[in-house]
C-alpha cells in the first residue's frame, strides 16, 4: 500500500452490447478497473452480472454478436479494444494475458495428447524447437504438480482426473509466462479438497512467476482466501470495490450487504436464511437509477431516478450508492453481517480441525 | 448436545449395504461398502463426500434405481431393496421422491410446467378428474412459491431458482414421506441458494417430511442438517449430529474435509491451514474396521487400535472446550 503501485492494465468506461434477435442487450454498463502489478483482484457477482463478459474484453474473446461499444482497455500503451483480428491479438492473448476456464474437460481437446496441447502454445509463442518445447512442457507439468510428468506427456485428457486436468489447463495458461492470469471460476467444477489444492497452486505460482491474477467467482469463501482487492458486480456494473477487508468487514453498498447476508455460514438453525427478493434486472431495457433499487429494501427515492456516482470511503474503497451521499439518511449494515469476523471465528474456533492455524 | 436417539422413530434403515457395478473385467467396482445407518422421521440427514465417494449411488439405491449387492434397506420397517412385490414397488416409488442437482437438466424442456409437475400424477392415476389434477398442480406450485399461471410456461422461461422450485413441486405433488435431495443447491447462485434452503425447511415443517440431503459442501450442510454422515471412497467414516461433527470431528478424513471449506472471512482464511488426508497414517495392521459409537450418537469407523487414539483425541478436545 505504501509504495506507488504500478498499473498493468487499465479499463475505462467499458460498455459491451450484444445483439440478440434484433434487440440489443447492454451486458456491461460503463465499468472501469485498474489492475495493479502482482495483485490478486477478485470480481464477485451472480450469474448474468457480467463478470465473465467484462474480462473477455481483455482477451478479445467476446462472442461474435458482442461489441465493445464504448471505453478503452490500456495494456502496455495499446488500446486492446481497437484490436480486431486474431492476428492483432497475437502476442497478447495467451502470451501476455491468459485465461483459465471453469470446466477443464471442455477447455482441453479430448482427442489430442496432453503433451501436444502444451507444446503447441510454447512453440507458437516462443518460436522454439520441438525438443526444447517438450522439455519446457514437462518442466511446467512438474511445476503444476503432475507426478511422472515425462510418462504422462503422451496421455489423453480422459486419462487424467478433474483436478489433474485443471492443473494441465494452468500449465498451458502459464506456459508463456503471462503477465496477467484470468481465472474464470477455476474451481467451481471441482471438489472442495481439490479446490483447495488448485487455489494454493495458483497462489504459489503467482509468487514464483510474479503475474497479476484476476479471479472471477461467485464463492465468497474463495474470494476471502485469494483476493487482495475485490470488486462486486451487479447488473453489468461494478457497484463497490475495495481491499478484501473493506469489502467483508466494512461493506457500503446494499447489494454487497445482501450478498454477504445470504451466506449459509451465517444462518441460524431453525430460522430462515436471509435472501435477496426479486430477480436481477433485464439488461435489454434501459436501466434508470440504481439497478439494485427494485430489490433493495433500503432504496431511496433518488435510487429509482438517478444513477449514483462512486463515493469514496477510503483511499482504496469506493461504492456506487446514494447512501453515501451526505444528504442520505444514516443507515447501518444489517445485523447479520455485523461482527462478521467474530461470527466466523466462533464457527471455526470451536474445536477439532475447523479451528484456525 | 448429544441427543438420545433410542426412542425416535426410524423411517429409513440402511443395513450393511454394498453396491457394486460390473466393469466388464473380472474385478467388480464396489461403490458403497457396508453402509449402515438409520434416518429418523422428521430429520434432515446429510450425506457428505467428494465426487466418486458413492453418495449419489447410495441415494439412488434408496429409490430402487441401483440394486444392492448385499445388505438391505428398510423403509418404515419394510424391506424395499431387492425383489419386492409390484404393489410395494409402486408404494416406494411414490413415497420416496427425489430432487435433483441441475434443475435445467431434470425438466423436460419441451413440456409445459403443467405437464412436468403432473407427470407423477399421470403415472399413478392420482387424480379423480381433470379439475382435480389441475387443482393439485396449482396447489403444488403455490406450495413452492410459484403462481398457478406459471403452468402454461416452459422451463426455459424460468430463472434457475424458479426451475428448482418446479423440481421441488414435481416431488411434492406426490405427497411423499421421504425426499432424497441430491445436491439441490450446488448449481444455484448464492442468493438463490438461500431461497431454496428456506423453502425446503418450510416444506419439511409443513408436511412432516424427512430429507436425505446429499452434498459436498459442508458449510451448507451445517445450516440445514440435523445429523451428518461423512462418506469416503464408498465407506461411511463418521456419523454425528451436525453440531457435534463440527465441534468434535474425529476421523482424519472428516478433519481434512472440514479444513478445506473456504470461509467468507479474509482474516480467518489467511491463517487457516489445510489438513491433507493421509490414509497411510491409519492403522495398517489389517485389523477389521467397524463403526463404533465413541460418544452417544457419534459413530466413527475404526480398528481397535485407532479407536484408542480417537478416544484420546475426543477426550482432549472436550477438555479444551470445557476450560
Amino acid at each position: 500500500m505504501e509504495e506507488e503501485k504500478k498499473v498493468v492494465l487499465s479499463a475505462k468506461d467499458i460498455e459491451v452490447k450484444f445483439r440478440v434477435r434484433d434487440k440489443y442487450l447492454t451486458a456491461i454498463r460503463g465499468v472501469s478497473l485498474d489492475l495493479y502489478d502482482g495483485e490478486t483482484f477478485a470480481i464477485v457477482g451472480e450469474s448474468g452480472s457480467g463478470k465473465s463478459v467484462f474480462t473477455k474484453t481483455f482477451t478479445g474473446m467476446l462472442e461474435t454478436n458482442g461489441t465493445i461499444s464504448n471505453g478503452s482497455v490500456m495494456f502496455h500503451g495499446k488500446d486492446l479494444t481497437k484490436l480486431k483480428t486474431d492476428k492483432d491479438w497475437e502476442g497478447i492473448r495467451g502470451a501476455k494475458i491468459s485465461t483459465i476456464f471453469q470446466d477443464p474437460m471442455t477447455s482441453l481437446n479430448p482427442i489430442r495428447t496432453i503433451g501436444t496441447q502444451i507444446t503447441e502454445v510454447i512453440e507458437k509463442h516462443q518460436g522454439v524447437s520441438k525438443a526444447e518445447a517438450k522439455a519446457q512442457a514437462i518442466q511446467m507439468m512438474e511445476r503444476v504438480g503432475i507426478p511422472n510428468a515425462a510418462n504422462r506427456f503422451d496421455e489423453y485428457p480422459f486419462q487424467y482426473s478433474g483436478g489433474m486436468r485443471q492443473r494441465i489447463v494452468i500449465a498451458i495458461a502459464l506456459a508463456c509466462h503471462p503477465e496477467i492470469l484470468i481465472c474464470d471460476e477455476p474451481t467451481t467444477a471441482l471438489d472442495v479438497t481439490i479446490q483447495a489444492q488448485i487455489i494454493s497452486l495458483i497462489r504459489d505460482l503467482q509468487k514464483e512467476l510474479k503475474f497479476t491474477t484476476l479471479y472471477i467467482t461467485h464463492d465468497l469463501g474463495v474470494v476471502a482466501n485469494v483476493a487482495d482487492r475485490v470488486g462486486v458486480m451487479y447488473g453489468g456494473q461494478i457497484v463497490e470495490y475495495g481491499t478484501v477487508e473493506e469489502i467483508f468487514f466494512d461493506p457500503r453498498h446494499p447489494y454487497t450487504w445482501a450478498l454477504l447476508s445470504s451466506l449459509p455460514q451465517l444462518g441460524v438453525k431453525g430460522e430462515d436464511l436471509y435472501y435477496i427478493a426479486g430477480t436481477p434486472p433485464s439488461l435489454y431495457n434501459q436501466i434508470k437509477g440504481d439497478a439494485f433499487a427494485p430489490r433493495n429494501e433500503h432504496a431511496l427515492k433518488i435510487d429509482f431516478e438517478q444513477e449514483p456516482p462512486f463515493f469514496q470511503v477510503s483511499d482504496t474503497h469506493f461504492a456506487k450508492t446514494w447512501l453515501l451521499d451526505p444528504r442520505a439518511p444514516k443507515l447501518e449494515k444489517p445485523e447479520v453481517i455485523c461482527d462478521l469476523h467474530e461470527k466466523i471465528k466462533m464457527l471455526t474456533d470451536e474445536g477439532g480441525a475447523f479451528h484456525v492455524g | 448436545m448429544s441427543v438420545d436417539n433410542k426412542d425416535r422413530e426410524v423411517i429409513l434403515s440402511i443395513r450393511h449395504v454394498d453396491i457394486s457395478f460390473d466393469t466388464g473385467h473380472k474385478k467388480k467396482l464396489v461403490a458403497v461398502k457396508d453402509a449402515t445407518f438409520d434416518i429418523y422421521k422428521g430429520e434432515t440427514f446429510a450425506l457428505v463426500g467428494e465426487s466418486g465417494s458413492g453418495k449419489t449411488t447410495l441415494g439412488r439405491a434408496i429409490l430402487r434405481i441401483n440394486p444392492c449387492s448385499a445388505g438391505e434397506i428398510l423403509f418404515e420397517g419394510k424391506r424395499i431393496s431387492g425383489k419386492i412385490s409390484r404393489e410395494e414397488d409402486r408404494n416406494v416409488v411414490r413415497s420416496i421422491q427425489m430432487i435433483f442437482q441441475d434443475p435445467a437438466a431434470s425438466l423436460n424442456e419441451r413440456a409445459t410446467i403443467e405437464y412436468c409437475v403432473s407427470e407423477g400424477l399421470y403415472n399413478f392415476h392420482l387424480y379423480k378428474d381433470e379439475r382435480d389434477r389441475i387443482a393439485k398442480v396449482d396447489k403444488a406450485l403455490q406450495d413452492v412459491g410459484l403462481l398457478p399461471e406459471h403452468k402454461s410456461r416452459y422451463p426455459h422461461e424460468f430463472s434457475g431458482g424458479q426451475r428448482q422450485r418446479v423440481g421441488i413441486a414435481r416431488a411434492m405433488i406426490m405427497d411423499p414421506k421421504f425426499i432424497v435431495a441430491d445436491e439441490p443447491i450446488s448449481a444455484l447462485d448464492v442468493s438463490i441458494r438461500a431461497q431454496v434452503l428456506n423453502l425446503m425447511n418450510k416444506l419439511k415443517a409443513e408436511k412432516n417430511l424427512t430429507y436425505l440431503f446429499i452434498a459436498h459442501d459442508l458449510s451448507v450442510v451445517r445450516f440445514i442438517a440435523d445429523r451428518i454422515a461423512v462418506i469416503h471412497l464408498g465407506e461411511i467414516v463418521e456419523i454425528a449430529d451436525s453440531e457435534t461433527l463440527f465441534k468434535f470431528p474425529i476421523h482424519p478424513y472428516t478433519v481434512s474435509l472440514l479444513s478445506t471449506v473456504p470461509m467468507p472471512d479474509p482474516i480467518v482464511e489467511r491463517t487457516r491451514r489445510h489438513i491433507v488426508y493421509d490414509p497411510s497414517r491409519l492403522d495398517q495392521s489389517g485389523a477389521p474396521r467397524t463403526m463404533r459409537e465413541i460418544r452417544p450418537g457419534h459413530f466413527v469407523l475404526a480398528t481397535d487400535k485407532e479407536y484408542v487414539g480417537y478416544e484420546e483425541r475426543i477426550a482432549g478436545m472436550e477438555a479444551k472446550l470445557l476450560k
